[in-house]
């Protein structure tokens, strides 16, 4: 361990560990980017969580969004695939050791155009496993080409309107059967920290879709995927609380106003509707919400669906609890009397 | 040129029998259930003791379109496929003019009686039946008839070829296992197809079995299922794969074994996880996910599948991610001969990915192979970090052949350079100074590895990426560590000469023609050989069973004048990758392609071979 002593101790977290502990390599992306900012707040969202950052599994494609596992949780491995790929990596990855905390950061194009297939089967599976879509709607690292999460109607810097509609991840995902659905703004850092804690807390795909301007390409006025669009248009639906399973619930809430919801490892979330008698549990709900949001032109923001007890796919298959990647071999090879019971038949 | 069968035949006028030498040749249509006569017909000979093959000869597609079994029977032991055919029978009427027009002279062909096509030829044995009215005396419930007449057959060839109908009757329980009534009903179709032909026909041609004692204690399995067992047994713990013919069955096996023989002694949970991917880059990404946190993890795939595997393979080979890919080989791509066989991808699957990438390719000859060789190719995978490819084909994978059983492996697995605890992570640190994911510390090109998830000590983690990486798996684009990283795999590579599997080689015939075959080729290139001492030309011969090449390779062809390479494609795949490696010899090998779907034949490397010899 490197614990060479700090001039000024900083405070420590449950397994031990300080926040610079959860860091990693300083980040190559413009000054200003959004995905920065979400990286703070995993580092913080991993910190506050007391999460082994040994046991994370880091995971991304191609794109500016996908450098960003390299800019926090060093002590983890990172795993950067091919481009839209990297949801069967992590399916891998977490079939072979399913005691890893995977975390896959991806982006637009990542997820909506080359990765729309993966991600769809990604969410179908229910892999356990926090997925980060840090959404500007355009293509950073190629210089600006639109996404599939473009707004219709927006307009490049060049003068190109994007007159396709957007692929709306969130819908989508609560469609394929994903059950820890958010929107979120790289500008909210309350609120996308608190989503983050949720999707730690969460077994199964938590989905996090947010927001995050690309202030080189589409941060201009005719953009809708700018810092100004998004503050001056974000609804948030709820004010979103956290309280992780190793604290105490201190706060009694009033149920007219607030919704609890306790998630897999026992965590809670309070959520005090900013919406009137939304609902995130009720599928039918999100779905008229985002259908809504979409039909008004709403930036809204928030836990859209949660289905805390829905069963993951490494429950579905109900593998060894132990990671199959470090099992035995008296343990995965059959013994003498099932090789001679599987020659006896084909004779 | 008159063929084996001719000559035998008109011997057989001066009255001498063709005895467990010939081949069977069922023409249906696909779908009509004829695939449990041709296993019954098959095992019987097998259990007579005489040395059979079974091979299906079938569309792309479900039910209708005509298909070809045919069983090779053969007491020398050869199991290639025949070219010419003895028994025809003929139950497809789609397909009964020209199945009657191509059989060659001196056949016996059982065909339906109320087609009248005994005038067709004069030249082969006609044996009419009234299929179609016995299936009525015979099976009562209309609805089995259609399947059921296919059994009629059996008994009509048991009459005729001799076979043992206790056997046959073996091989019904085997087939149909505890279903009584299923027993019953085909029983009684083949007693009564045997009935029938002993009341109203006379045997006429000369083919025929007898008892013999070549193949007690074997089994019958295809590739597939061999190559599975081989997987479930080297202990493969996620499998993902897409369905794709020839190589679903393979998938399936294992699944099937899996589900039997692979519960979690300790708690009853399954130990291999197995998912139906949504396409072959998705299974190819769960393979490098899974072989990455340190699963044996293994997909299967054919042609196709290989190409769209292509930048997970390169990413695989640059991030020395473990995987094992078994490539079923077919006919190309899309639609068009899907079920037929081909060594079509070795070029293609050596090769596989951009930029510099070689790849381990281990090829099975026998079933025997599918089974060790799968094995190998496991520990190939993780002691050199790198995909390995199994390169089996539709012949081999989806055909039927006969084995000794297979042996128990005695000796554990080769998990490679793994650094699992704290403990092992210190020790490495100690020895070598530091712990760099990328470092040649042993001068072989095969570095150290962690695997995420397992050890509490911020020196064990590192980060993967693709081609541009340090020794310390940092990120970097300085042309000298690029280059001394692609250097490095490079060396590796040839630290894996040194530990594929060897070829097999037969050798010190004295003779200056040598033959390079690989893969499904063995078999009708053994019996070549056989064919061409006869006739006096002698071979020596080496069967390849990996790439790259080992020292032997070299050797093999410094030592003859003139080398065969055998190819099961059209242009010589192996004939010119040899060529590449073996630039000093490379004028002295001559290449023999056979590449029509079809699994080659012995007379086709004998023509070859007898060509290139006269000119």
């Amino acid at each position: 361990m490197s614990s060479v002593a700090e001039p000024k101790a900083l405070p420590t977290n449950r397994v031990g560990l300080t926040v610079k502990e959860y860091g990693g390599l300083k980040s190559t992306l413009c000054v200003g980017c959004g995905h920065d900012v979400i990286t703070r707040q995993i580092t913080q969202a991993f910190y506050d969580m007391g999460v082994e950052p040994y046991r994370t599994a880091k995971m991304s494609g191609i794109g500016c969004s996908s450098k960003t596992t390299a800019y926090f949780a060093d002590r983890g491995h990172g795993f950067n695939a091919v481009h839209g790929r990297m949801p069967a990596v992590a399916t891998g990855a977490v079939l072979a050791n399913s005691t890893l905390l995977a975390i896959g950061v991806s982006g637009d194009g990542d997820t909506a155009s080359i990765g729309a297939g993966q991600f769809v089967h990604l969410l179908r599976r229910n892999v356990p496993m926090i997925y980060i879509v840090e959404n500007n709607g355009v293509y950073g690292l190629t210089k600006g080409q639109f996404s599939a999460t473009a707004d219709m109607g927006s307009r490049l810097k060049t003068g190109v309107v994007n007159d396709l509609p957007a692929i709306d991840l969130c819908a989508m995902a609560i469609e394929l059967g994903c059950a820890y659905v958010a929107r979120s703004f790289s500008g909210d850092m309350k609120q996308l920290l608190a989503l983050l804690k949720g999707a730690v807390a969460h077994r199964g795909t938590a989905l996090l879709d947010v927001i995050s301007p690309c202030v080189t390409f589409n941060n201009h006025e005719d953009s809708t995927k700018s810092y100004k669009w998004a503050k001056d248009h974000e609804i948030p639906i709820q004010e979103i609380g956290f309280i992780p399973f190793f604290d105490e619930i201190a706060v009694e809430y009033d149920p007219g106003t607030t919704q609890d919801v306790e998630l897999h490892d026992g965590s809670h979330i309070r959520l005090k509707k900013l919406r009137e008698d939304y609902d995130p549990t009720n599928k039918r709900a999100a779905f008229d919400l985002l259908h809504e949001a979409q039909e008004k032109g709403e930036f809204l923001t928030g836990l859209i669906y949660v289905e805390p007890q829905k069963k993951d796919f490494v429950s579905l298959l109900g593998l060894t609890d132990e990671p199959l990647a470090t099992l035995p071999l008296d343990r995965v090879r059959p013994g003498r009397e099932a090789l001679a019971q599987m020659m006896e038949e084909l004779r | 040129m008159s063929t084996v069968l001719e000559e035998k035949a008109l011997e057989h006028a001066g009255g001498a029998s063709i005895v467990n030498d010939f081949s069977i040749h069922v023409a249906t249509a696909n779908g009509s259930g004829s695939m449990s006569s041709n296993n019954i017909l098959m095992r019987s000979i097998f259990q007579m003791g005489i040395p059979v093959s079974g091979k299906n000869l079938f569309p792309s597609n479900i039910q209708g379109l005509p298909t070809w079994f045919t069983i090779r029977a053969s007491k020398e032991g050869f199991i290639a496929r025949r070219r010419d055919i003895g028994v025809l029978i003929c139950m497809n009427p789609e397909t009964v003019h020209e199945d009657i027009r191509t059989v060659h002279a001196g056949a016996a062909v059982i065909c339906e009686e109320s087609l009248n096509l005994t005038s067709l030829r004069n030249d082969v044995q006609f044996y009419p039946v009234p299929f179609a009215k016995l299936v009525l005396e015979l099976v009562h419930d209309g609805k089995l008839r259609r399947l059921a007449v296919n059994m009629i057959y059996v008994g009509v060839a048991a009459w005729l070829l001799g076979i043992d109908m206790e056997e046959i009757h073996k091989a019904v329980v085997k087939q149909f296992k505890s279903k009584e009534k299923a027993i019953e009903i085909n029983w009684t179709a083949i007693r009564g197809g045997y009935d029938w032909a002993e009341k109203n026909l006379t045997k006429r041609d000369p083919f025929r079995v007898e008892r013999m004692n070549a193949t007690d204690g074997k089994i019958i399995i295809d590739g597939n299922a061999a190559a599975a067992i081989g997987c479930v047994m080297a202990g493969v713990t996620v499998l993902a794969w897409y369905p794709i013919t020839p190589s679903s069955s393979l998938a399936e096996s294992v699944m099937d074994y899996a589900r039997r023989f692979r519960m979690d002694p300790k708690t009853g949970k399954p130990t291999c996880a197995i998912v139906q991917a949504e396409d072959e880059l998705a299974a190819a990404g769960m393979v490098m996910g899974a072989g990455w946190a340190g699963a044996r993890a293994m997909t299967t795939t054919s042609g196709p599948g290989i190409s769209l595997m292509s930048e997970f393979v390169g990413l695989g080979y640059y991030a020395e991610v473990p995987a094992v890919i078994v490539d079923v080989q077919r006919v190309g791509p899309s639609t068009g001969l899907p079920t037929r066989t081909m060594q079509g991808d070795i070029l293609s699957t050596y090769f596989l990915s951009h930029g510099d990438a070689k790849h381990i390719l281990v090829i099975p000859g026998s079933v025997e192979e599918c089974y060790t060789l799968a094995m190998e190719a496991f520990d190939l995978a993780e002691k050199f970090q790198t995909p390995v490819f199994l390169m089996t084909d539709l012949d081999l994978g989806m055909n039927n052949w006969m084995a000794d059983p297979f042996p128990y492996p005695e000796n554990g697995v080769d998990r490679g350079k793994l650094i699992l605890t704290g403990e092992a992570l210190q020790d490495h640190v100690r020895k070598f100074k530091e712990s760099a994911r990328y470092k040649d510390v042993d001068g072989d090109g095969i570095p150290y590895r962690t695997l995420p998830g397992l050890i509490d000590n911020p020196t064990a983690a590192y980060f993967t990426r693709g081609s541009g990486h340090s020794e310390r798996a940092t990120y970097t684009e300085k042309p000298e560590d690029y280059k001394a990283n692609v250097d490095r795999l490079a060396r590796k590579f040839e630290t894996a000469r040194a530990f594929v599997p060897k070829p097999v080689l037969s050798n010190g015939s004295g003779s200056p023609v040598g033959v390079i075959a690989y893969g499904s080729s063995d078999f009708a290139v053994e019996e070549a050989r056989v064919l061409l001492e006869r006739k006096g030309v002698r071979t020596d011969y080496l069967r390849l069973r990996a790439l790259p090449t080992t020292v032997e390779v070299p050797a093999f062809v410094a030592a003859h004048e003139r080398v065969y390479v055998v190819d099961q494609n059209r242009d010589g795949q192996m004939h010119d990758l040899l060529r590449l490696e073996l630039p000093a010899d490379a004028m002295k090998l001559r290449s023999i392609r056979h590449y029509d779907g079809f699994p080659l034949d012995a007379e086709t490397v004998v023509e070859g071979i007898e060509a290139g010899e006269k000119a």
